[in-house]
């Protein structure tokens, strides 16, 4: 088990130096220049900047120093909130982020398998396709869609109730209740139809039929056999998805006015700002690799057919 | 009997979907307990409250959003506008602008200014937060550091008038250098390079903030980083800033006209630049003021909100690429375009909201001319679409460049809804009126740039907004040695205009002199006026004393106050 783990571990860092590589690279290669403004500065304050960001040296002594300095843990400084670190920008923007997508994955995770039972139980019957058309739905509709109805939402319901509950901001448990709603909404339409898929599958496995016809139960074939079974699949991609959504809520962010990680993923990549490109990429690929590794240790805990030490 | 083997706790209900029923109540309960447990400990974390209404009377505060972070607080380094207006509120300068924008003094009590260098004498009751008094040598240290080549400030440029700005910043002369000195505490000599009229009215714009040397040191390299990497000299002082959260002004009671002052606190309770969710803070009394589009000035009208509008300063025109291999660079072709193009139809039917005034010129109409607003005294070119004689020149233009049908151009934009809506009313216009073909081009904000700067364009959707307080902030825009004249436009009379601006200290020479550069604009049909901003918004008309600007700090919120009587 430790070899194993140590063995994921170091796979797990290869990964992020390919990550951290390959987006070195694409992000020097695209056109769009970290020192545009739309007021455009001269050649001689352009200089001092380059300076400033050693982009004045060659690419690859470029390459070099970022590597060393992640080794290190440290992203260097961003180019367009000037006198922040990268180091900061995480620190201090991610646990919001993580607090918001912990909610929502859990909303997500529990949400997707209990439709995808309900809907597998009730295969053909009304409530499988009603929660289908909805599944499709959060699949198809994009976020922002999504938050703005539940904003409004919130505006009609303080009006028409007389209560208070905030259209924006961040502090309080009120501030993340439709925020994580929204921001899970679209993983758990899609855990649904994984779960539902997973059911199905596994009613006419050997092992069902077995404890049918020794008389176990129908409640307990369900639960002990079928459910726990199905579960698998949908564990498998909720790793990725735990860092997906912890990191990614970039529309959800911005309209609830929410200080989360995720709009500098973007607004980053639009102002060229190499080194929150650099910070939060390699960040969200430790992350996610991280995630990967404890889903497939949970896999041990939850099939016991699975040996991690093989 | 096999079954009391398999199943030793029989606790499972009698059909599966009472078995589910029960895990759905399970994992309600859990969502709750997850819920109530992150909301505390981030209730325990959370700095400051999330403020709760707009207008607060007992604390005699109201609540702001903000389009965006401030990138940074430093005031040698900012460059951008929500940074500009918060400086504009925390610090302040040795001049102020007035209500009406008129010269007003700040730090500097007094001044004697000259053409080639000037005497500011600084009151003595100017205090920082932290006790300490303003003296001259803060501006100075300021000013020093901005020029630094190792700030590598990109505003430095503002700082070019005074004598040896430009050789200290491209690392030719040493930062001592600098033609501003401090004579003693209290008194502040300034050199310039050469004759800068306006010069006077740069005082008030950010860069030249003064900043005290030994506290900027002590918090090694952090200053304007965080509320407690500054210290304040204007009406109100940072006193919390969580960054992408919120920002909070107090008064600062050390500053040298706190009895002015109205509002004991400002606060910019939410960041979001999403308009609609600004309307939704407003409409739930949580904001003051919330910015309008054109989507949602609807849901403004219907709710019956009162609806202002404020010139926002700025000024939008199509560049045309006058590089020679393009198409563009020939005159009579920009001319056809010119002629056909209707900037009242534009604000009119296609922008539609309501604030934006028909461009006619590239200097805005609140520009102040000699004696009042320079474009009462100096009147804009004539325009009217004129269909035939943009055929005419349609036809010379396919005559000189050698075609027979005219050229498909390239018109690049910007990535948003507006942007699309306006290319596409260009790209119908023109196909129907010359039929010009036009492919749209649209680009995040940063590539958009620096298609600009390699010439990957025909025509561009532009614009500008001033720095400063005079004619020339737009004027030298088209000169051949500013770095913003992207399409390489180049115009000798034009550029020996702007040098007259430059040097002259006459007003009415000076005038005269922008007066042409408007005139060559159009004749040579270097760009194409499109129209002045306007900016709409919705306001909570409680609170009062607020100034709206197109140049310097806006909106500005010093002399707000608090309206005692309410009528709803």
């Amino acid at each position: 088990m430790p070899r194993y783990i140590a063995m994921r571990l170091l796979q797990g860092i290869f990964t992020v130096w390919f990550i951290a590589t390959a987006t070195f690279g694409v992000m020097h290669s695209i056109p769009g220049d970290p020192l545009e403004s739309d007021k455009a500065i001269s050649q001689e304050i352009r200089e001092n900047l380059e300076a400033k960001y050693g982009l004045d040296k060659r690419k690859i002594t470029q390459y070099g120093i970022f590597l060393l300095n992640m080794v290190r843990g440290d992203f260097g400084w961003s180019f367009e909130h000037e006198n922040r670190r990268v180091n900061d920008i995480i620190a201090e923007q991610f646990p919001v982020s993580a607090t918001l997508g912990v909610l929502a994955i859990v909303f997500a995770g529990l949400g997707g398998i209990l439709w995808g039972a309900l809907t597998a139980l009730y295969r053909n019957k009304w409530p499988d396709v009603v929660i289908i058309i909805l599944v499709i739905l959060g699949i198809s509709v994009p976020s922002f869609v999504f938050a703005t109805v539940g904003q409004l939402g919130i505006v009609t319901l303080n009006k028409t109730l007389g209560i208070d509950i905030p259209v924006a901001g961040w502090g309080t448990v009120w501030h993340m209740l439709i925020p994580a709603l929204v921001l899970g909404l679209g993983t758990m339409a899609f855990l649904t139809r994984l779960m539902r898929t997973s059911m199905l599958e596994i009613v006419n496995a050997d092992y069902i039929r077995t404890a049918r016809s020794k008389g176990v139960p129908i409640a307990q074939i369900f639960a002990r056999h079928q459910l726990r079974n199905a579960i698998l699949p949908v564990l498998t991609v909720l790793g990725p998805s735990i860092a997906g959504i912890t990191t990614g809520g970039f529309v959800v962010e911005n309209v609830f006015g929410i200080p989360g990680l995720g709009k500098y993923f973007v607004t980053a990549v639009q102002q060229s700002d190499y080194g929150v490109i650099m910070g939060t990429t390699v960040f969200y690929g430790a992350f996610l690799v991280l995630m990967v590794i404890i889903v497939d240790l949970l896999y041990a805990v939850v099939d016991p057919r699975v040996r991690l030490n093989k | 009997m096999t079954e009391t083997l398999h199943n030793p706790k029989p606790r499972l209900t009698a059909t599966p979907g009472w078995q589910l029923t029960k895990y759905a109540l399970y994992a309600l309960v859990l969502c709750v307990v997850l819920l109530l447990l992150l909301g505390f400990i981030t209730e325990k974390f959370n700095v400051g409250a999330t403020s709760t209404s707009a207008v607060n009377f007992e604390d005699n505060t109201i609540t702001l959003s903000l389009t965006s972070e401030p990138p940074q607080m430093d005031s040698t380094r900012a460059t951008d506008m929500v940074s500009g207006m918060l400086l504009g509120h925390i610090m302040e300068g040795l001049i102020r602008y007035g209500p009406e924008n008129e010269i007003l003094p700040g730090v500097a009590e007094s001044w004697e200014m000259g053409d080639l260098s000037g005497t500011f004498h600084l009151r003595q009751d100017a205090y920082w937060s932290n006790g300490t008094p303003v003296t001259a040598h803060d501006f100075v240290f300021s000013w020093q550091t901005a020029l630094n080549p190792a700030t590598a400030s990109q505003y430095a440029f503002v700082l070019y008038p005074i004598k040896n700005g430009k050789a200290i910043n491209v690392g030719e002369a040493s930062v001592d250098s600098l033609g501003a000195k401090a004579i003693d505490d209290y008194t502040l000599s300034i050199e310039l390079e050469q004759p800068t009229p306006y010069f006077i009215k740069l005082l008030a714009f950010f860069t030249y903030l003064p900043i005290n040397k030994e506290f900027y040191e002590s918090r090694e390299g952090n200053y304007g980083t965080n509320a407690e990497d500054m210290i304040y000299n204007g009406p109100f002082l940072m006193s919390r800033w969580v960054h992408d959260k919120d920002v909070r002004l107090e008064r600062n009671e050390r500053y040298w006209n706190n009895s002015q002052t109205n509002l004991d606190a400002i606060e910019f309770g939410y960041i979001t630049p999403d308009p609609n969710t600004a309307l939704n803070l407003f409409a739930t009394g949580k904001i003051v003021l919330a910015g309008l589009n054109a989507e949602n000035i609807e849901r403004a009208l219907t709710e019956r909100w009162r609806i202002e509008t404020h010139s926002d300063g700025s000024v939008f025109y199509l560049g045309f690429n006058h590089r020679a291999e393009r198409p563009t660079s020939n005159l009579n072709l920009r001319k056809a375009i010119q002629q056909v193009c209707d900037p009242e139809e534009l604000v009119f039917k296609v922008l539609k909201t309501p604030g934006n005034l028909p461009g006619e010129s590239i200097f805005p109409v609140w520009l102040r001319g000699v004696e009042g607003y320079f474009r009462d005294e100096f009147p804009a070119p004539d325009h009217k679409r004129d269909v035939a004689s943009a055929h005419d020149y349609m036809n010379r233009a396919l005559d000189e460049l050698g075609l027979d049908e005219p050229p498909s151009l390239v018109f690049l934009t910007g990535d948003s809804a507006f942007s699309s809506k306006h290319a596409e009313y260009y790209q119908s216009m023109l196909k129907e009126k010359l039929g010009i073909e036009i492919k749209i081009d649209k680009q995040i904000f940063k590539q958009r740039l620096a298609k600009m700067t390699s010439g990957e364009y025909d025509i561009v959707a532009a614009g500008w907004g001033p720095d400063y307080d005079d004619v020339l902030t737009f004027g030298d825009l088209f000169t051949s040695w500013n770095a913003n004249n992207r399409g390489l436009y180049k115009n000798e009379e034009l550029d020996h205009q702007v040098e007259i601006a430059q040097q002259s200290s006459d007003p009415r020479t000076r005038m005269e002199a922008m007066d042409r550069v408007q005139h060559i604009l159009y004749e040579d049909a270097a760009i194409i006026f499109e129209y002045e901003r306007g900016s709409v918004y919705v306001f909570d008309d409680r609170v009062k004393g607020v100034t709206r600007r197109s140049v310097g700090t806006d909106p500005d919120y010093t002399q707000a106050y608090i309206n005692p009587e309410v009528d709803n």
